[in-house]
């Protein structure tokens, strides 16, 4: 995952408001400028020690959300012949989006199914789970342009063999 | 002693360079009364020994068949080469119906000429004679090709055995990455030659209507696109790079155009790709999954796999209407439909009790045949004279090839000596 941090942002911000603070007391006396400007630098002082600490406190918020998708793990699992997301993967996938939400991270989402049916069909059903993610996460305000979806269909197992306690690790979505 | 031991290492070493992706062959069933039949050694007329047993080759296609019993060449009482040598009581003393003699012979510069006759041993007669002539290195087709005679002179059927298959074979690394080879073989799966290795899927492969291209869907970019790669140059172009899914290619019955399929306007649906111009043509647009599309013979009309009814079945396509009717209704599960030159049978993968099995669908009498008994069969692919079925199936854990009759008698496997093997396409009938 590409991470820009939020923090970033705030830094330019806070750059831009002193520049215009500084502009707006140019006709004053020389005094009235001195105390003026003695003021000002007192209040960009505050302000930026006030922009700091939200943009820390938002890096440590953002640290955080990132910290639990990363805990719920970036493999989604779906029902056999199945691309609607089951409350455990909506749930996981609600992690990745709060974290997607405070940073221009791009992802790659992979479709994936079991080996069972043939491989095109499989292909197409691969799709439609990644599908179904992506959809997810832009209505939820993840920009689509920020999303690619690809499908495996059967190829790349997760666990290789036959029956379901290795078809159900075979049928995910992986967020890469 | 040291001199033949070197070179023992060294075949064994070019074997083993080819070795993953050679395939062997398993008869598990053939019909209850083959006719039986003795393919006597063929004479060399030529300097040194022949560069391969051509009898031995033309006696393995017809047991493939199951339709034939090539008698041992321990119970031969004589190895007759000519007419003359031929003494019709031998071979009825060990119940032979029919003999094959030949002889093989340079001819001209770097050729080889193979001439062949038939006897029927109860008529005491030639019945059947020809010849074949090629290149050297080709000497195994050419042996392919008298099996091919023999084969058309004594069933009516025009045999197949001098054609190629097409497949993926796969070796398994897991926790890393697989490794993926595109793979051609003769029919009898010797010779493989590797067209594309990969660390990335390599999927459906298919041939042009001539046999000289293939095409085929690789995902070496880390997305999906349609290549085409010309076996006699080598020359390969890349056809597809759209969004989605860019999938399975199959050249039109006149080498014009391609159906693919591609979901870059949503879902996956069918296009139509001509392949000079490479305009697009949207054929199908539904919500739902369009698939695996296939030609009719007469290039009139392709069959599908679609959704749209709930459950994947196969619907057909007219290219002149756009109409689209339904064409299969037995079953949950009907798919990866294939199409036999007769324009008749038709090959497709079929669910029945959460097991998918290898099917034959009559388009006249609407009548679906099971034909295989496992679990996890997929990717049927008809031999170009229409007799048997080649598909992939799961035997201990692993991918090999299986192949059945289409009339249900015969079944063979062909597993591979290491890795998976999937996706097999029988090539259509070569020009000589």
């Amino acid at each position: 995952m590409n991470v820009l941090p939020v923090a970033g942002k705030f830094a330019t911000l806070v750059f831009v408001s002193l520049f215009l603070v500084a502009c707006s007391n140019t006709d004053t006396s020389e005094a009235d400028a001195a105390a003026a400007e003695a003021a000002a630098a007192e209040s960009a002082a505050a302000e930026a020690a006030a922009a700091e600490a939200a943009a820390a406190e938002a890096a440590a918020a953002q640290q955080a959300l990132q910290e639990a998708a990363d805990a719920v793990g970036t493999v989604f699992y779906f029902e056999f012949d199945s691309s609607a997301l089951t409350d455990a993967a909506r749930t996981a996938v609600d992690a990745h989006i709060a974290a997607l939400l405070g940073n221009d991270a791009s992802v790659r989402l992979e479709g994936h199914t079991d080996e069972r049916g043939t491989r095109e069909y499989n292909l197409a059903l691969g799709e439609r789970r990644a599908n179904a993610v992506r959809d997810y996460m832009v209505a939820n305000g993840v920009p689509s342009y920020r999303i690619e979806s690809i499908s495996y269909g059967e190829e790349n197992p997760a666990a290789y063999g036959s029956g379901e306690s290795n078809w159900q690790q075979n049928r995910r979505v992986e967020l890469k | 002693m040291h001199l033949f031991l070197a070179s023992l290492v060294a075949a064994l070493l070019v074997f083993t360079d080819h070795a993953q992706a050679q395939l062997q062959i398993e008869i598990t069933k053939g019909i209850d009364n083959p006719t039986p039949i003795a393919i006597v050694p063929f004479a060399w007329v030529g300097s040194g020994t022949s560069p391969d047993d051509v009898a031995r080759i033309i006696d393995s296609d017809l047991a493939r068949s199951g339709q034939f019993a090539p008698v041992s060449r321990r119970d031969m009482l004589s190895y007759p080469t000519t007419a003359a040598e031929i003494f019709f009581r031998d071979w009825r003393a060990i119940e032979t119906d029919y003999v094959l003699i030949g002889r093989a012979s340079p001819s001209g510069p770097g050729n080889i000429s193979i001439d062949w006759e038939l006897f029927d041993t109860v008529r005491q007669q030639q019945i059947a004679a020809g010849n074949v002539t090629g290149v050297a290195p080709e000497l195994r087709m050419l042996a392919h090709r008298v099996a091919d005679e023999i084969y058309e002179k004594l069933t009516g059927i025009p045999g197949a055995f001098a054609t190629r298959l097409l497949y993926v074979s796969v070796t398994r690394n897991p926790g890393g990455k697989d490794f993926y080879r595109l793979t051609l073989a003769d029919s009898d799966g010797a010779r493989p030659i590797v067209l594309l290795e990969s660390r990335e899927p390599i999927l459906a492969p298919s041939w042009s209507p001539d046999g000289d291209e293939v095409a085929y869907v690789s995902f070496e970019t880390s997305r999906p696109a349609i290549y085409r790669q010309n076996l006699r140059t080598g020359a390969r172009e890349q056809l597809t790079n759209f969004k989605g899914l860019n999938n399975s290619p199959v050249f039109s019955p006149d080498g014009n155009s391609m159906a693919m399929v591609l979901s870059k306007d949503g879902s996956p649906d069918i296009y139509l790709m001509n392949l000079t111009s490479k305009r697009l043509t949207r054929l199908t647009e539904h919500y739902a999954i369009d698939t695996e599309p296939t030609w009719m013979p007469d290039g009139k009309s392709l069959l599908f796999t679609s959704d749209r009814g709930g459950r994947p079945q196969i619907y057909r396509y007219e290219l002149k209407t756009g109409a689209i009717t339904r064409v299969t209704f037995e079953g949950r599960y009907n798919a990866r439909a294939r199409v036999a030159q007769d324009g008749r049978n038709v090959a497709l993968v079929h669910q029945q009790g959460g097991a998918y099995h290898i099917a034959v669908f009559d388009l006249v009498t609407e009548r679906l045949t099971v034909l295989t008994t496992t679990n996890l069969d997929e990717s049927p692919s008809i031999a170009p004279n229409g007799s048997v079925v080649l598909y992939a199936t799961k035997r201990g854990g692993k991918s090999i090839l299986g192949a059945v009759a289409v009339d249900g008698g015969v079944s063979f496997n062909l597993p591979a000596r290491e890795g998976d093997v999937q996706e097999p396409a029988w090539s259509p009938f070569m020009a000589h």
